[in-house]
């Protein structure tokens, strides 16, 4: 397929808005939490806050400096990998997320693994038959899910799988798994809980994608020239549901960054989200930038990438 | 099409819900009604420790038990109400008359106002909602008004493009035109002209606003970072009575069940709005 140049002026263009929005992000970030809390010195002493200790420590920080000075520098210092350090133990933030940002990655890795077949066969599917048993069904269990705060799901399903069956520990520990049997064990219950909450946001969009192509005429077409409901699904609509579809797992998987939040904090994961929560309660404010910019970023580039696909999918979307 | 500021109840309009918005409404309305009578329907004083056991099961004393300290957990559901629908409905008031105000401006004017405002709040659309939560309680503290206000900032923009977007379509049509030609002041056209046309989707769309607000509320409360001990919301409840779960107790479960009807029923009663009333400008 030949791609013309104003395709990929347009993608280029998506980029660009991608990328000043992240520095408004950063921007809004830095200012929630530098600038809003007061002086961070003064914070920081506690009760040994006299005036020449905090002046003391104003110099030694920086933070006679401009705001907007130390918002560059600070913007220049994420863009090269130096975040800094934590204002609780004086531990270099880059240290401290290395690894957890391994763990999350690898829980969001293993969800999406999870997710994406299941949500596109029950989605397609509950298009395929619409109205029937199995979809009515479907629709009414995501709705579900998707009406309820993700911890409740948590909940329950520590309740189910831990309390009643006993098959799996309510707690998660991903770091010392030495078999497959342990480590399945380990994963199981966060990636459980996450893999229904983005899969339901899936299923749903990815419904409505099909369903948006069934209703278009040419289907009703092959419909009418007496092709069967399944061959007129997966050879005429679904060929042109793709880009929408990928659109959607795009944006669902969006969803993994809200949900990551509570999940990891329910089972005690160590990923970055855990440690963010960690940090809001320690009020260790250079480390909650930090997460808070990774997950900005991966938020940012889902959403960006569903509409690069959304754009190259769609040639109408391209005028 | 001219229609006047009124608004479009069922009745006047000749609408009708089916069963399953009836439903919906009704246990809204329900929810409504204990958040406001609350403090004079608490069977116990909801910070007193009313029971020797903790978590104790369901009783004739205590219909849903009792939570970790002993307390009542009927009486601390019904006063839970209030903070979870109360700060809920502030902040989604906020956010959608916020948004629709901007949106409607933006969408009849054009030109460089709305191309900055919309880029801006398309910006603060890329921050997670849970997220944006989280730094602010981070950077000021928990407290209630901090999170009316954190919860609004959060979903206005939303409610923003959502109104720009039908704003825009009412804008074009004749009856607007006629009014511009007539000489109507700006005040005139989105009060007069814009407004009365999209109140039926902005309204399904508060609806849906406000489903969302009570999750991240939850979630935060959740997480122990909204509502702060010992007042609690429905969030805050099932925190703090999470390690009740292995025991069984029915303390972690009520909060839960009344989250889950509230949500609910709302999107049940938006899913089955009359279609004149939520698409009545497309």
């Amino acid at each position: 397929m030949l791609r013309s140049a104003t395709t990929w002026l347009l993608v280029g263009q998506r980029f660009g808005i991608a990328a000043i929005t992240l520095v408004i992000v950063s921007f809004a970030v830095f200012f929630a939490t530098e600038l809003l809390p007061g002086d961070v010195a003064e914070i920081l002493l506690g009760q040994a806050a006299t005036p020449e200790a905090v002046a003391g420590l104003r110099t030694a920080m920086g933070l006679d400096e401009p705001a907007i000075w130390r918002f560059l520098s600070w913007l220049a210092g994420l863009a090269s990998g130096d975040l800094g350090m934590s204002y609780v133990n004086n531990v270099s933030i880059a240290d401290m997320l290395s690894g957890r940002l391994a763990n999350s990655l690898r829980l969001a890795g293993i969800v999406t693994l999870v997710c994406v077949p299941v949500a596109l066969f029950l989605g397609i599917a509950s298009a395929m038959w619409r109205g029937s048993v199995l979809d009515r069904l479907v629709s009414m269990l995501t709705i579900s899910v998707i009406s309820v705060p993700e911890f409740m799901v948590a909940t329950l399903a520590v309740l189910i799988f831990a309390v009643w069956l006993g098959w799996l520990p309510a707690l998660s520990y991903g770091v010392d798994v030495d078999s497959w049997g342990a480590m399945l064990r380990a994963y199981a219950m966060p990636v459980i809980t996450l893999s229904f909450v983005v899969a339901a946001q899936m299923i749903r969009m990815t419904r409505a994608a099909v369903i948006e192509t069934i209703n278009t005429p040419y289907v009703e077409m092959a419909l009418l020239k007496g092709a069967s409901r399944t061959r007129m699904v997966l050879r005429h609509a679904l060929p042109n549901a793709l880009g929408p579809i990928a659109n959607a797992v795009a944006l669902s998987l969006s969803y993994l960054v809200g949900g990551v939040i509570i999940v990891e904090t329910v089972f005690n994961y160590p990923g970055v989200a855990k440690l963010m929560v960690d940090a809001v309660s320690t009020r260790d404010l250079p480390l909650i930038q930090s997460c808070a910019m990774i997950f900005c970023f991966s938020y940012l580039l889902l959403i960006t990438i569903a509409d690069m696909i959304a754009i190259l999918s769609n040639p109408r979307l391209r005028r | 099409m001219s229609m006047s500021l009124r608004l479009p109840t069922p009745a006047r309009l000749g609408y009708s819900f089916n069963w399953v918005g009836r439903i919906g409404l009704a246990v809204i309305l329900f929810w409504a009604v204990i958040a406001i009578i609350g403090p004079w329907i608490t069977p116990y004083p909801t910070g007193e420790m009313v029971d020797f056991d903790y978590f104790g099961p369901v009783s004739q004393k205590f219909w849903m038990g009792t939570d970790y300290l002993g307390r009542d957990i009927l009486s601390r559901v019904i006063m839970g109400a209030r903070y979870t629908v109360g700060i809920a409905l502030a902040a989604v008031t906020l956010a959608c008359a916020g948004g629709v105000l901007l949106g409607m401006i933006a969408g009849v004017m054009g030109g460089w106002f709305d191309t900055l405002l919309s880029r801006l709040l398309d910006a603060f659309n890329g921050i997670p909602s849970l997220l944006f939560g989280l730094v602010v309680v981070a950077a000021v503290g928990s407290s209630i008004p901090v999170l009316i206000l954190t919860l609004a900032a959060i979903y206005l923009p939303g409610a923003y493009r959502f109104a720009r977007a039908l704003a825009v379509n009412v804008n074009t049509m004749d009856f607007v035109t006629v009014a511009r030609a007539r000489g109507e002041g700006f005040a005139h056209l989105i009060l007069r002209e814009i407004f009365p046309n999209i109140l039926g989707p902005v309204l399904a769309d508060l609806g849906l606003r406000f489903v969302f607000i009570v999750l991240v509320l939850s979630g935060l409360s959740f997480l122990g970072l909204g509502v702060q001990p010992p007042n609690a919301d429905w969030g805050a409840l099932v925190r703090e009575n999470i390690e009740g779960l292995s025991l069984g107790a029915p303390a972690v479960v009520f909060p839960s069940i009344a989250i889950a009807s509230l949500t609910i029923s709302v999107n049940m009663f938006i899913d089955n709005l009359p279609t004149r009333i939520r698409d009545r400008s497309a």
